[in-house]
């Protein structure tokens, strides 16, 4: 019987800015570091309250996963922003929109008034995006 | 961007000035900040600001300050640094007051936690192939070559 989700994987152009975007934009927090050789790592985050569950910020380039070609298309494909990764949830979603705004988040939609609740959809800095929605997709989001 | 207004969802003004007050605690956490320096960067009176960053928050902006210290004192500890440069440099005046912070909110003490990250970075460091899934080792032809000895710390 499957029991939980453990790891994922993001595909990131560049590590370390994907880093810097997860863990000093997102608040995420590092699980792994593990310098794996040249040029390598094993890079996993967690969103702040949910720390069983890991993404790796995987790097696309060419290496034995991907060849050149593929490594090109894919990153293709995440700059143009067709990778949606997941839906976040938040306790406020306007204040969390102001404080990922603040730090030059870049949205795609602003919170929103859904028929199914409030939602907004911003990039990462490789490209994926994310919808935002309140904890509860029932709540209308504004708490004050 | 879509052409959505940002000033079209309720009461913006207020969610600007409070997403305000937790950034200003955010960056200035280590400085001798207290409620009259943070609502005043709100531009609220205390209690009104205190009763809006609850609402936000599910915290007070005290509560939220002590925790973000301890956390960047978690992160300090992790870098090697002593106890007492994790305990100053974040803010404390006294080691007795963030020793017991500490333990309250992390659950261990501040040398119990550096211990057991040392104890665990240097298992990692010796067999980083057991903290991999390894579907991700081989993906990642890290199961080809386990020779890590050169890998810095």
């Amino acid at each position: 019987m499957i029991t939980k989700m453990n790891v994922t994987t993001i595909h990131v152009i560049d590590q370390e800015r994907a880093y810097d975007f997860y863990i000093n934009k997102l608040g995420f927090k590092l699980v792994n570091d593990i310098p794996m050789g040249p040029d390598s790592r094993w890079l996993t985050v967690s969103p702040p309250e949910q720390p069983d569950l890991q993404l790796g910020l995987f790097p696309v380039k060419e290496s034995k996963m991907f060849t050149k070609e593929v490594a090109d298309n894919l990153i293709d494909l995440i700059q143009k922003g067709i990778f949606g990764c997941g839906v976040l949830t938040c306790n406020d979603i306007y204040a969390t929109y102001e404080e990922l705004k603040a730090k030059g988040v870049e949205f795609i939609k602003a919170p929103t008034k859904e028929f199914y609740g409030t939602q907004a959809l911003f990039k990462d800095d490789s490209g994926n995006f994310f919808s935002l929605q309140p904890l509860n997709n029932f709540d209308k989001g504004d708490k004050i | 961007m879509n052409n959505i207004s940002t000033e079209e969802y309720p009461k913006v003004y207020l969610y600007r000035r409070i997403v305000q007050a937790k950034l200003y605690i955010d960056s200035n956490y280590a400085e001798r900040i207290g409620i009259d320096n943070i609502s005043d960067e709100a531009h609220f009176s205390k209690y009104h600001f205190i009763r809006l960053f609850r609402e936000i928050y599910g915290t007070t902006p005290h509560q939220y300050l002590k925790n973000v210290r301890i956390m960047r004192a978690q992160q300090i500890l992790k870098e090697g640094k002593s106890i007492s440069d994790a305990c100053f440099s974040v803010g404390f005046d006294s080691l007795s007051s963030f020793s017991g912070l500490f333990k309250k909110i992390i659950g261990q003490s501040p040398s119990s936690y550096a211990k057991q990250y040392r104890n665990i970075s240097k298992e990692i460091s010796r067999t980083p192939l057991a903290y991999i899934p390894s579907c991700f080792t081989y993906q990642h032809g890290w199961l080809e070559n386990r020779n890590f000895e050169d890998v810095e710390e």
